[in-house]
Formats: C-alpha cells, structure tokens, sequence
C-alpha cells in the first residue's frame, strides 16, 4: 500500500562532515518524486536515509525527522529492519545474489525473513516478475543462477526482488545508469506502473529522465564544495523544468551551470 | 614547381614491434618459464622419489589394516593403521576446534570489528599467531597442559598444538574471502529488511564458501604434516591406540621418524611407506577441497 512520506528539517552527517543541511519535502502517495541535482550534492545521502540505509556506514547519523504517514521512522524503539521491509531499495548496478537462482533472488526477502510455505513464494515470485517486466524472459529458466542475465535484466530482477517483499514505497537510487538505452526505457515504463502499487522515490542524474517519469522534481545544490548539500527547490516537475523559481534550478537545467 | 619526394610525406602510423621490445619480451619469457621449470622440477621429483619407494610398500593390503605390533624392527610386513588412526583423530580434533574459533574471529573482523581497537588487537595477534613455529606451540601446550595442569602426554595434547597453528590460518583464510564479497550484495540484504547476522549467514558466507572451504582444508592438510607436536606431546607406539587422552599413539610423520632410526630393509619401506599415504590422504582431503568448493561456487551461467 502506497503510503506518504514527510521529510522534516533532515540533517545528515558522517562523522562531523555536514554532508546535508536541513532538508523537509513531501512525497504524495501514489506518486514519483525525482531528485535531482550535480554529483556530490547529497540527493542519493538523502535517500538512503529515508529507509535508514545510511546508518550501515559507520559514523553517519541523522538529525531531524522522516515521516511515514506520520510516523518517524527515526522514532525511539524503531527496528531499522522494520523500517527497510516498509521502505524498499534499487541499487545503482544491479547486485543480483549470485549464489541463488532466478526464483530464489525475487524471493529472497520473503525466504530470509521466514516464509517457507513454497506454493506462496512461487506464486509471490511470479507476481513480482510480472509486475517487473521480466517474468515473460525468465520463466523458463527460474532456477537458473540470475548473474547470467544481461544488465538490464539484473535491474528488473532487482526491483521484483524489491517489490517482492511489498514495500510502501520503493527508493530507486540511479537505477539505470548502468544501462543501454532500451532497458532504461524498460525500466521507466515499469516505474510509471509501479506508482500504482507504490510511492517512488528515483535520484537520477539523466534530467529527460526526470522530466520523463517523475510527477514531482526536487533539485539539490551544494553552494560550494565542503560546504553541505541542500534542497533548493521541489515542485511539479512541468513547473520545474518549464518556469522554476530559483535561478540554480533554471541554470542547472539548461545546462549552464557551474 | 614540383618536386619528386623519396619517400611518403608523412611517416605511416604504425610501426612493427622494435627489436628492444621484442628482445625484452624475450627475455621475460624466457625468465618465467625458467622460475615455473624450478618451482615445478623440486616437486615432480618429491613425489616420483616418494611413489618409487613407496608404491610397492602401500599397494599391500595389510598396510592399510595392520599395525606394526609384535614386529621385530627387521621383520617386513605389518601395517600403519594405527598410526592413520592417529592422524586422523588428531586433525579431526584440531579441525572441530579451529573452524568455528577461526570463523567466528574472521567474521568478526570483517563484519563487526569496523576499524575498532579490539579489532587491531586482534588483527595484530593473528599475524603474531601465524609466524609462531609449530614446535613453540608444541612447547606451550606442554607447559600449559601437561606441567601446569598435569594431564598426561597423548594424541589430545597434540591436537591443542595444532589448534593453535590452524586458527591463524582460518582467521586469515576467512577474513580474506569475506573482505571481496562485495558490499553491494550487504545493502541489498538489508534494504530487503534483511538483519545483519542472517544477511551474514545467508548471503555473505555462502558467497565465500568456496574459497573458505579450501582454505580450511588446506589449513587441515597443513597441521597433518606437523611433526614438532608429536615429539613434544606424545609417545610413539607401534600398535593401535583408541584412547585420544591417554597413552602412546602413532601418527604418519612419528612412523617415520621412528623408522628412520631402523636401518634394515624393513624400516625403510615403512618409512616411504608412511611418507607416500600421508602425500595421499593430504591429496585426498585436497581433492575433497576442489569438489566442495565446485559444488559451492558462484555459478555465472
């Protein structure tokens, strides 16, 4: 179920770099919010910490607070693995567990959190394949280890194994800039479906892209280097690619930035 | 006006390799095979030496269930099954205390130490642990076990020894082939809702178990070799001995630094006898390795 999702006054740092300065947005359900912004600026740091992802890396920590309709998924007492199987996660290079099969990668999440009833982890991972794009190339062949796919099936194997675990909202962080041209369009295509089932999150650094896919646009900047990331503007995405209000946004997307 | 040229106006792009380059390659080639030929003739010729006297020795069936009980040291026959015995048992022993202690402290040091002192503690002990000589370690079970604790010589004394020659390899083995499993596949566990210790258990470490299983069978292979403990920590006996705590009991390498004293025919055999199954049983258990690390590698197609 497709569910909101507030950001307010984040702050995130690693160690005491300040990488993120006091970031709040919102995320309709139903929807695809885009991040956008140069290398650096803190736009995939953001997302990782929307499922809490960020804390895997020693001395990061989070000020500020994350909503899920309403609820701060920083509160006190909050389980992080409660929080990741709510809020699922697409990679940037499609990480595939090579050790398993087609079948047992899309339902990975389901298995190691417990599930064994196998009629159900089939019909789940079917599911998750169709709602993927993938399950027409694949299912003759799901017990076949998923590191010999292409790239562009890797993605589409990642996010039904994603989808798999039915999460609230999916974070997408660059998910295809390791792909050609078609498995990108692939891949849009399936997010636009998936934001029936889904509230999605995508960073990408492709702007056509986030003309393309998404329904809201949030542009980050950073002032200057060492200096840390911050939003600079989010709105429809027509209005920020169209007429956007700060000057940044505006040279950023004609490419006459920096 | 015009003028003829005699040769082209501009100089062609590629040229043929130049002779330094050709003369050098050479010479690296020739440098390589010669290391490869002299790492690879010393070992052809241990185990031709090793077969041509002991081929005739182990191909008798009582070699493999007699002992050498009741011999006399110029009588041929009898057998080392007391001695595989021991062998065995001992690297058995070792191996059910080492591979968990060595693969829980190699897990430790990837997945939780994260640049921790007790981490470079450990860290640091491990590399001290690995250069120890066998017979200090020997030398400290002795202390440790049998003249502070007052436990008698024998087979288990032997496997303590070797227990602390087998961990730091494990460690070392273990921590490696966890350190190149890719972090991707970590934050892909957990962004499923994965906990750290299942992402561990069921991602991390199957992605690694080839190369830990054949560390740890080489590590195995390694200790069954191992001489200085046997010295130091337990008696030699011709005949079989069941009893791990109590006792004299053989062991391949004490047949045949007993039988090295034994001048006759008889105990020369023997003693290629012992050389040549110990070769065999390391090359069984190495063999063993391959299989598992096959059946438990990473399948790409």
């Amino acid at each position: 179920m497709a569910r909101r999702l507030d950001l307010e006054h984040v702050n995130i740092y690693y160690g005491n770099f300040h990488a993120v300065s006091d970031v709040s947005l919102m995320v309709p359900p139903h929807s695809v919010t885009a991040f956008i912004g140069p290398s650096g600026c803190g736009k995939s740091t953001v997302l990782r910490t929307i499922n809490r992802m960020h804390e895997v890396i020693p001395g990061a920590r989070v000020e500020g607070r994350v909503l899920l309709d309403g609820e701060d998924v920083y509160g006190p007492g909050v389980d992080p693995v409660d929080v990741r199987r709510t809020i699922g996660m697409v990679f940037q290079r499609p990480n595939p567990f090579p050790t398993m099969s087609i079948r047992d990668n899309v339902v990975a999440g389901l298995k190691l959190q417990g599930v064994k009833n196998k009629a159900k982890l089939n019909e789940t991972a079917e599911q998750a394949l169709r709602a993927a794009n993938l399950w027409d190339e694949v299912r003759d062949r799901l017990n076949k280890p998923g590191g010999g796919l292409s790239g562009g099936q890797q993605q589409r194997l990642c996010i039904a194994r994603a989808v798999a675990v039915a999460p609230d909202v999916l974070l997408m962080d660059e998910p295809c800039s390791a792909l050609d041209p078609i498995s990108t369009l692939a891949i849009e295509d399936l997010i636009s479906e998936l934001k029936r089932d889904f509230t999605i999150v995508i960073v990408t650094h492709n702007m056509q892209q986030a003309a393309r896919v998404s329904d809201q646009t949030a542009f980050f900047n950073l002032r200057a280097t060492g200096e840390p990331g911050q939003l600079v503007e989010i709105d429809q995405t027509q209005k920020i690619f169209a007429n956007p209000t700060q000057r940044a946004t505006e040279d950023y997307i004609t490419g006459r930035f920096g | 006006m015009t003028r003829t040229l005699d040769r082209p106006a501009a100089s062609p792009l590629f040229r043929p390799i130049s002779t330094g380059r050709r003369l050098r390659n050479r010479l690296a080639t020739a440098l390589v095979t010669a290391a490869f030929l002299l790492a690879v003739v010393p070992l052809l010729w241990v185990l031709y030496t090793v077969l041509r006297f002991g081929v005739k020795v182990v191909t008798s069936s009582a070699w493999w269930t007699h002992s050498l009980s009741g011999l006399l040291s110029f009588q041929a026959g009898g057998g080392v099954y007391h001695a595989i015995y021991g062998t065995l048992t001992q690297a058995l022993v070792c191996a059910v205390f080492s591979i968990p202690i060595g693969l829980m402290v190699g897990i430790y040091l990837v997945e939780y130490g994260a640049r921790s002192r007790l981490e470079k503690i450990t860290t640091f002990m491990v590399d001290i642990l690995t250069g120890v000589p066998s017979i200090v370690a020997a030398l400290f079970v002795y202390a440790l076990w049998i003249t502070i604790l007052g436990f008698p010589r024998s087979g288990f004394a032997v496997s303590l020894a070797l227990v602390l020659l087998m961990v730091p390899v494990i460690v070392r083995t273990t921590e490696e082939m966890l350190r190149i499993v890719p972090n991707d596949l970590r934050e892909a566990s957990y962004a499923l809702g994965v906990p750290k210790w299942k992402t561990i258990v069921k991602i991390v470490i199957p992605t690694a178990l080839s190369g830990i299983v054949t560390g740890i069978m080489l590590a195995l292979a390694r200790v069954m070799g191992e001489t200085a403990p046997l010295l130091v920590l337990v008696g030699y006996a011709p005949f079989i001995n069941y009893n791990l705590f109590e006792g004299n009991m053989a062991a391949l390498p004490l047949v045949m630094v007993s039988e090295r004293n034994n001048p006759t025919p008889a105990g020369v055999d023997r003693m290629w006898g012992a050389a040549l199954t110990l070769v065999l049983l390391i090359t069984l258990f190495n063999l063993l390795a391959t299989v598992v690390a096959r059946r438990s590698a990473i399948k790409a197609k």
